[in-house]
């Protein structure tokens, strides 16, 4: 919403400095987005005369000029404007002066061999306007020394708010000086309302074609005929302010009703009587198939929910939107038909969004008007045409009862201390209200209130606490600390949310650095992570790479690799810890936790531990993740095998019991290469939701016991089937060596020379501890021989030689 | 026979030049060993009265003695040299580089969600959370903002398909649906923050179209708006670790509260460079409100018994104001140049205790 200070004071009558109401419209609610005063641009800019132009000697476009600037010596100047001539009156910028529109200062200098000190300008060098056709000709008694912005009256400083959706009364200027006047920053000026006598029947009167059901579409319409009209450019004064709040003066009639709903907030619309096809102006339902040419020159199809108006050949009005290009006005208008409505919010909203029209007419309806309008702007637009147009206006035809708009709202004395903490003297809360437009009456404890016709978002009474404070100023709202419950904090979060933030250091401690990556991704990449579903394709995605709900938080980790990677980062370590979607519903919903590595493990160093990542490596990452969540190493069992984007003979799940806890492995080539990775690329993903919460066992460990006995260890080499996995000859020594086995370690596996085509050849060291005695070479014998025998029956193992 | 002195000098000689543990060995081996010129001596004591044995049995055991020691003490000599020789030559150029190890950071983001759980845990918050696809119910109706409303259209919203049951999903815009979650839920009283991604279909130098939220939801007996503004005041000065942090409340508007205040902390600007604290300017960084009567009733809350405040703000903004990290879209980008400088070390945990800031390592 823009408007002008010149235009607020037409409203609001103050002895306030303009620098303290701009202080105070944000705490009204109302957020100063920009003030631009163009007096203090235009500063340097004056009118003066040019007394005599000759022609360049060295350049055949340029003139040398002499100007009197009203002071001291004229000013030799040298100008290439083809309209340069002596006797002219222009504007003058001295040296030292900012241009804008050439975004320099001025200096004196030499223009080709002649000195030039200051400038004559166009309209553009001024940013003022487009036009650099040629230096400003101004008329001739344009008083020479004075500032130009004065004289053409740009010295009045334009003020943009931000209205907040609630505030449709403030898309108004008057709305604007009502909130600062109840806030004590001067006084709302009274304008003249009065209903003006029309002096003829109008030849167009209102037809409402609305079944009852319909009726709310448009609960009232007014209307007047205007005859006798010159439609010539709108007064000086009124083209500065619309050029002021960035709107192009067209031509007196669309001036006026686009100033009027700057001015009151109040959109009209404008009909060229000669236009309209018949006498009656039909607001209805469009039909199938019906279409409007709009004031934009677009053409839109209509469908049977949007609410028109037309005359007998059809429709050709929006409304509440835009008018249509047939019926409107134009300079050469001699009679005008003027259209004051209220039509229903959320049709106009439905059809605009529909139509994809952001009209100011549109943005001013589905915030809501005053709904008494019809009923009296009609005298107050009527004076302001036949002002500016002249001709005569007819007397007021109008249609529909109305919208209801009367209601009352109790309001306790105590209700804004109670839910503000301010205390506002009863008095005070009665002016405010009644300031702001409110009816108040005293009712028992407190007050009846009546919103105005154009308050149509208050609702309640937390609505009159909101008018009464933010008036009375926030700036009383009491600090109080919250009370505390417990004097001690309990934990913010649950067992279940404290797990990602020991995962999130378990992981970095490893190496990987956290990510942050969409929740979208290109169908593509969803698809080959297993995802892809209908219901999780965005409608209106921004883009097709962040198109549907990932499946998996592995693929955009590796895209952010591949990004990496070209950014001269080949080696890569990172996990992420998300949601991702298997569906729309919230228990579809699940947190991944997913790792990735690629390329070397250490950067080039001459200790020589530069190695490629493989899949031990990111094994490590994922029983480490787990274990952070309580998970031990030797509760998880392992498959072979993973989903397709893994390698598929370098990939594997962990498992406790039949659930699935994770997936690892080395990602597989044609992926690697579809992210335009070089490097090997390995990952690991798992959900949250499926690592069980360890059972709440309080803080105490349990006790420890400890041998006092010598640990014994062993080696073996076993030699068995190369296909066999090495986690089975593991389980069967574990359960082979009974209880004081305390470890194994898989210390080789070798397949090669001595070791049969298609065997492999695998080493492991038991430790023993015993728990009573130190044991004797008899007893360390049975657990070896035991571990042999069952290694050779469940394996296939045979002892190596 | 050998005159004992006469031996035993030439041997104590003899050991002193000794000049490498071979030699002190093989005189050790003459003079000690088993055919040594001590021990035949020691031999031929044997043949000797009992008197002259003992006193010439004295005499040499003294000198055996003698020599061991002196051997012993050579021995010692010479080892440490041995020892240094060895030391000097395995010596090492100590300035070369260490071996690498890992530099992992964890995000901003997460870092900056931890930090708000600390402080609002303080005050007695506890953490909620909801799904990130919403139903247009929780996400708008619910919360006051009917189909058409013009607040809708502020929100730019990603849709999904109509759903089996004919309900349009969306993603969710705000953290706010997670206040109905919670009410539909829980008796009061309640206290929480909802810290998440939201979305909305923006995509430019301030907006991504996913983003973080932390919303927060106080319902209790006698919550007023000026517990709101110490509830935020005490958050902004925590947060930004600045005492005397001014904060302004502003009238503002969101459906779903009533009054609504935008909230301002003070600020300076110099030279492009932005300063937190006491100035001369003011910086919105969060919304709030008394929680709108219309959806305590939705949430089947009596408006007449309870009143709360409900407030949102933006993680990435919070965390870009604290932190001077001067781009939004950097925070999804996963540039490990970008975490190396802006990222923290794992072990660097957040808490009321040990304070919030990072350790700025």
């Amino acid at each position: 919403m823009k408007f002008t200070r010149n235009w607020l004071f037409d409203h609001l009558e103050t002895d306030r400095p303009f620098a303290e109401i701009l202080d105070v419209l944000p705490m009204l609610g109302l957020e100063v987005e920009s003030m631009v005063d163009r007096a203090a641009t235009l500063a340097p800019f004056i009118i003066a005369e040019v007394i005599s132009t000759e022609q360049h000697p060295n350049a055949d476009k340029l003139r040398v000029c002499m100007v009197n600037t009203g002071s001291g010596d004229p000013i030799q100047v040298v100008c290439g404007a083809p309209n340069a001539r002596s006797g002219m009156k222009g504007v003058f910028a001295p040296v030292g002066a900012y241009v804008p529109g050439i975004d320099s200062t001025l200096k004196a200098g030499e223009i080709r061999g002649e000195l030039s000190n200051g400038m004559l300008c166009s309209e553009r060098e001024m940013e003022i306007s487009d036009d650099h056709d040629g230096i400003i000709d101004l008329d001739d008694d344009a008083p020479i020394g004075t500032l130009f912005a004065t004289y053409a009256g740009l010295d009045d400083p334009m003020i943009e708010i931000a209205i907040t959706p609630n505030r449709a009364d403030c898309l108004g200027v008057r709305g604007v000086a009502r909130d600062l006047a109840a806030a004590g920053y001067g006084r709302l000026k009274d304008i003249d309302t009065s209903p003006l006598e029309g002096s003829f029947d109008s030849p167009i009167s209102w037809q409402l074609d609305l079944t009852p059901a319909e009726e709310h579409l448009c609960p009232m319409v007014s209307g007047r005929t205007f005859t006798g009209l010159k439609n010539a450019a709108s007064p000086t004064w009124m083209a500065n302010r619309l050029t002021a709040i960035g709107q192009r003066p067209i031509s007196a009639l669309v001036d006026i009703t686009n100033y009027v709903m700057v001015d009151l907030g109040r959109p009209l619309h404008a009909y060229d009587i000669d236009k309209i096809d018949g006498d009656k102006l039909i607001i209805r339902l469009a039909k199938t198939g019906e279409s409007i040419t709009a004031l934009n020159e677009k053409t839109y199809e209509l469908d049977e929910d949007m609410l028109v108006i037309g005359d007998a050949t059809g429709p050709d009005d929006l409304a509440g939107i835009m008018g249509g290009e047939r019926t409107g006005v134009s300079e050469a208008t001699k009679s005008m038909f003027l259209e004051v409505a209220i039509f229903d919010q959320i049709s106009v909203a439905t059809t605009g969004r529909k139509l994809n029209i952001h009209s100011d007419a549109r943005f001013r309806f589905e915030r809501g008007l005053d709904v008494t309008s019809p009923e009296w702007v009609s005298g107050y637009v009527a004076r302001l045409v036949m002002d500016i147009c002249g001709g005569e206006a007819s007397h007021v035809v109008s249609a529909g009862a109305g919208a209801a708009w009367q209601r009352t709202i109790f309001l306790a004395t105590d209700k804004v201390e109670r839910l503000t903490g301010i205390k506002v003297p009863k008095d005070r809360q009665v002016a405010i209200l009644e300031l702001l437009g409110f009816s108040v009456s005293e009712a028992n404890g407190g007050w009846q209130v009546g919103p105005p016709p154009w308050r149509g978002d208050i609702d309640g009474a937390a609505d009159l606490v909101e008018e009464i404070g933010r008036i009375y100023g926030f700036d009383h709202l009491p600090m109080q600390h919250l009370p505390r419950e417990h004097v001690v904090a309990q934990p913010a979060v649950n067992a279940k949310q404290a797990r990602p933030l020991r995962l999130r250091r378990a992981l970095a401690q490893r190496g990987l650095t956290e990510a942050v990556t969409f929740s979208f991704l290109a169908e593509k990449e969803a698809v080959m992570f297993g995802g892809g579903d209908d219901c999780l394709r965005l409608v209106n995605p921004i883009s097709a790479d962040l198109s549907i709900m990932r499946p998996s938080a592995l693929p955009n980790l590796i895209s952010a690799a591949a990004c990496n990677q070209d950014r001269g980062e080949a080696d890569v370590a990172m996990f992420e810890i998300g949601p991702v979607f298997f569906g729309d519903t919230p228990d579809q919903q699940r947190t991944a936790v997913a790792g990735i590595r690629h390329g070397a493990m250490a950067p080039r160093e001459w200790h020589g531990s530069r190695r490629m990542v493989d899949v031990f490596d990111i094994k490590a990452d994922v029983e480490a993740g787990l274990r952070a969540l309580g998970v031990r190493r030797d509760s998880l069992q392992i498959e072979e095998g993973g989903p397709d984007y893994f390698h598929p003979g370098r990939c594997g799940r962990l498992l406790q019991g039949r659930t699935l806890m994770a997936q690892f492995g080395e990602i597989h080539p044609s992926v690697v290469s579809h992210f335009g990775l070089r490097n090997s690329l390995v990952g690991f993903e798992f959900f949250l939701e499926d690592v069980p919460l360890p059972k709440p066992r309080g803080p105490a460990r349990s006790y420890l016991k400890m041998s006092p006995f010598q640990p014994v260890s062993r080696d073996f080499a076993f030699v068995l089937d190369g296909e066999l996995p090495a986690s089975q000859l593991l389980r069967t020594i574990k359960s082979a060596a009974g209880s004081l086995l305390s470890d194994v370690q898989l210390f080789d596996v070798y397949q090669g020379e001595n070791v049969a085509a298609g065997k492999k050849s695998i080493a492991v060291t038991i430790t023993l501890t015993p728990e009573k005695a130190t044991l004797s070479e008899v007893e360390i014998e049975s657990i070896s021989d035991a571990i042999i025998t069952a290694a050779e029956k469940k394996c296939g193992a045979v002892l190596r030689a | 026979m050998e005159s004992l002195d006469a031996v035993s000098s030439e041997i104590i000689g003899a050991i002193a030049i000794a000049d490498s543990l071979d030699v002190l060995e093989a005189i050790r081996i003459d003079a000690l060993g088993k055919k040594g010129r001590i021990s035949l001596m020691m031999r031929e004591l044997g043949g000797m009265n009992a008197e002259d044995r003992r006193v010439a049995g004295q005499t040499l055991n003294k000198v055996k003695d003698d020599i061991a020691n002196a051997i012993a003490a050579k021995q010692k000599i010479l080892a440490a040299a041995v020892l240094n020789e060895r030391l000097e030559a395995e010596r090492l150029d100590v300035s070369l580089p260490s071996r690498p190890e890992t530099d992992a950071r964890l995000h901003p983001l997460s870092r900056t969600i931890e930090e708000v759980i600390a402080i609002f845990g303080e005050m007695g918050f506890q953490v909620a959370e909801g799904p990130d696809i919403e139903s247009d119910y929780y996400n708008f109706t619910a919360l006051n903002i009917p189909p058409e409303h013009p607040a809708r259209q502020e929100h730019d919203t990603f849709y999904l398909p109509v759903d089996a049951e004919g309900r349009r999903k969306v993603l969710r815009t705000h953290t706010s649906p997670v206040q109905i979650r919670t009410m539909e839920s829980n008796d009061p009283p309640i206290r929480i923050i909802v810290p998440g991604r939201t979305y909305r279909s923006d995509h430019d130098a301030t907006h991504s179209p996913m983003f973080h939220q932390c919303e927060g939801l106080v319902i209790g007996d006698g919550i007023h708006m000026g517990h709101l503004k110490g509830c935020l005041i005490d958050f902004c000065r925590a947060f930004f670790g600045v005492d005397d942090l001014p904060v302004r409340f502003r009238p503002s508007y969101f459906p779903f509260t009533e009054p609504s205040a935008e909230v301002d902390i003070g600020c300076t600007r110099q030279n492009g460079a932005l300063k937190i604290g006491a100035g001369d300017d003011w910086l919105e960084i969060l919304g709030s409100g008394m929680v709108n009567p219309r959806v305590l009733e939705n949430c089947g809350y009596d408006p007449e018994k309870y009143q709360g405040f409900a407030f949102g703000m933006g993680i990435e903004r919070i965390a870009m104001l604290k932190y001077g990290i001067p781009d939004l879209r950097t925070f999804y980008d996963s540039d490990l140049r970008w975490m190396r400088h802006y990222g923290f070390l794992p072990f660097d945990a957040p808490s009321i205790h040990a304070g919030l800031s990072g350790g700025g390592v």
